[in-house]
């Protein structure tokens, strides 16, 4: 079956493309239903990434999140209508220690393998998790935003020492708002502080204990534990703030991508003791463990729900244009495409 | 009950010495048939997919068909004389074997349009639940001119207002049934396209948004297009 797919063939480039797709193969054939627009797509689309990395990884099909719907399934396990949950994490090998998301041999859709920007996509069926029909779309298209926290706070859990009265985050934009509000389930006794830039932004947080603009913290106040979901060129001073506001032997989880290298406090991490570890990217556990979250807690996908901007239908390539552009814009929340393509 | 149709007419005589009827002839790695009756069936809405094609050519195509996908959810069956008669030959078929009605739509596609996407064959769907009969069309971007005499113009039609059309056209298939039986021979002989009789029948036919790419390979030109637009993609998926 031929199958066609909305490459970016470079920045602000997108073209069609035809795949033929083997429906005996014994994939699942699935229909991307919404999509989501993350920040890693939008840099490949405005061409921030570096002209290396520009040059090894197009022309792609732009968007590793989002819900779609079973086609058809030769084997049976999912019916016709099916909502699920595509995992754009691939492993190619088992490994008893790696996880799949950190695999050297796994590949990622939109980041050198044609993510969801397609027709038809044909998926094992591992790389599918089911979602109940209740779940809002919109919501549903970024799972896999929400199953990365998931998985740093899954993480978080087996690293870091019990005490837990105070947790910090840092960062006021979609990755702090997530992981604010899943700690808020997943450690509902801890007392949350979130601390950002914006004060607009930081008024969404409200389930949280206090928030704190980053330029007004109380000397006094510390946290047991931070996750800095901050990134890009404030990385730098949102890490060395977490080392001064952190108690001894804290964990630090750091989640925000940055292009640059980042220098940081090294004699206070030896002097605390301080343990940090990096995440990025989930493997099916985490998704299971955020559909299984949606069901237990629709409260959550309320919360979730504030965070979803421009909902763009998509009817042709100068709609996909038109919801980078509404993208690149906003400040905080994820511009959504309904793909009817 | 919803049907689709596929088109697998020709005798093939178009495509430059071959006497293949262009729907058998390979398209990447399969007939371009094959590419074409995988669109419809995946889709569950549909109950069957009817594939219609001259006498001649009903074992091999079955046989083709078969080699690809094996469920009895397609079936091969005779076409008619002409493109009119064929979907007649389609909708008796259903008659006989799953009765008629009211909601009974049948989506007719052409075999040789192998590009064509969920979206159109939805929509198709919809709009002939709710108008009875649609057509795909893509907005014409030549400009168009009649001429009665084939020698000089006698009409320059206004562009914006002209489409052109592709398929899937799609019907309530026991209107279409109607309307058709109500035509005289002369009136038979005269219709090459079945939104036509629905239009000269005063029905309205909904238009649905096509695709530049949801092309029809008729000429040796068109596969060699076609090829290229399979090659360019990317091996990495």
């Amino acid at each position: 079956m031929i199958s066609a797919v909305y490459q970016l063939t470079a920045p602000r480039m997108i073209e069609i493309t035809y795949n033929e797709l083997d429906i005996s193969s014994g994939d699942v054939l699935v229909r991307p239903i919404y999509l989501a627009v993350c920040k890693a797509d939008q840099r490949y689309y405005q061409g921030t990434r570096s002209q290396a990395a520009l040059k090894k990884k197009l022309p792609m099909a732009l968007i590793h999140e989002c819900v779609a719907q079973v086609v058809y399934d030769p084997k049976g396990k999912f019916k016709p209508g099916d909502r699920v949950i595509a995992i754009p994490n691939t492993p190619t090998q088992e490994d008893e220690f790696i996880a799949e998301n950190y695999r050297y041999s796994s590949y990622f859709r939109s980041s050198g393998y044609n993510g969801f920007l397609q027709d038809y996509v044909l998926m094992p069926h591992d790389r599918l998790v089911k979602i109940s029909n209740d779940v809002d779309l919109c919501v549903a298209a970024f799972t896999e935003l929400v199953s990365v926290s998931m998985h740093i706070i899954t993480r978080f859990d087996s690293i870091a020492h019990k005490r837990r009265e105070k947790i910090g985050v840092w960062g006021d934009g979609n990755l702090g708002f997530i992981t604010a509000v899943l700690l808020k389930y997943a450690s509902p006794e801890s007392k949350l502080y979130v601390f950002g830039t914006n004060s607009d932004k930081l008024s969404y947080f409200t389930f949280a204990e206090e928030t704190y603009d980053v330029a007004d913290i109380p000397s006094d106040l510390s946290v047991d534990h931070a996750f800095e979901c901050v990134g890009g060129t404030g990385a730098q001073s949102a890490i060395n703030q977490i080392i001064d506001h952190i108690n001894p032997e804290g964990t630090i989880a750091l989640t925000g991508v940055s292009e640059n290298f980042v220098a940081i406090d090294t004699r206070m991490i030896l002097e605390k003791g301080l343990r940090m570890y990096g995440s990025s990217r989930s493997g099916r556990v985490d998704f299971e463990n955020t559909v299984k979250l949606y069901e237990a807690h629709p409260q959550a996908v309320k919360y979730f729900e504030n965070l979803v901007g421009d909902v763009v239908k998509v009817r042709s390539i100068t709609d996909i244009h038109r919801a980078f552009d509404l993208d690149v814009n906003r400040r905080i929340g994820k511009t959504i495409m309904k793909w009817d393509k | 009950m919803v049907f689709a149709v596929v088109l697998a007419g020709g005798k093939g005589s178009r495509m430059g010495n071959s006497d293949t009827p262009k729907q058998f002839l390979m398209l990447g790695k399969s007939p371009i048939i094959i590419h074409t009756v995988e669109k419809f069936f995946v889709n569950s809405k549909f109950e069957k997919v009817i594939v219609l094609c001259p006498q001649q050519w009903v074992s091999h195509t079955d046989n083709m068909i078969k080699k690809s996908i094996k469920d009895d959810k397609i079936v091969v069956i005779e076409g008619g004389s002409t493109r009119n008669e064929t979907l007649y030959n389609a909708i008796k078929y259903i008659e006989q074997n799953f009765g008629l009605d009211e909601e009974t739509i049948i989506v007719t596609h052409d075999a040789v349009r192998p590009f064509v996407t969920h979206r159109i064959i939805e929509e198709n769907i919809e709009a002939a639940g709710m108008y009875a009969a649609c057509d795909t069309v893509i907005p014409a971007t030549d400009t168009i001119v009649e001429s009665k005499d084939g020698a000089t113009i006698s009409q320059v039609p206004n562009r914006s207002e002209l489409f052109q059309g592709q398929t899937p056209q799609s019907f309530k298939a026991k209107k279409l049934k109607e309307l058709y039986e109500s035509l005289t021979q002369e009136e038979k002989d005269e219709m090459t396209d079945a939104c036509k009789i629905f239009s000269i029948k005063g029905e309205p036919v909904h238009l649905v948004q096509g695709e530049v790419f949801n092309m029809k390979i008729t000429y040796p030109f068109d596969l060699r297009v076609a090829q290229t637009m399979i090659e360019g993609a990317i091996a990495n998926d």
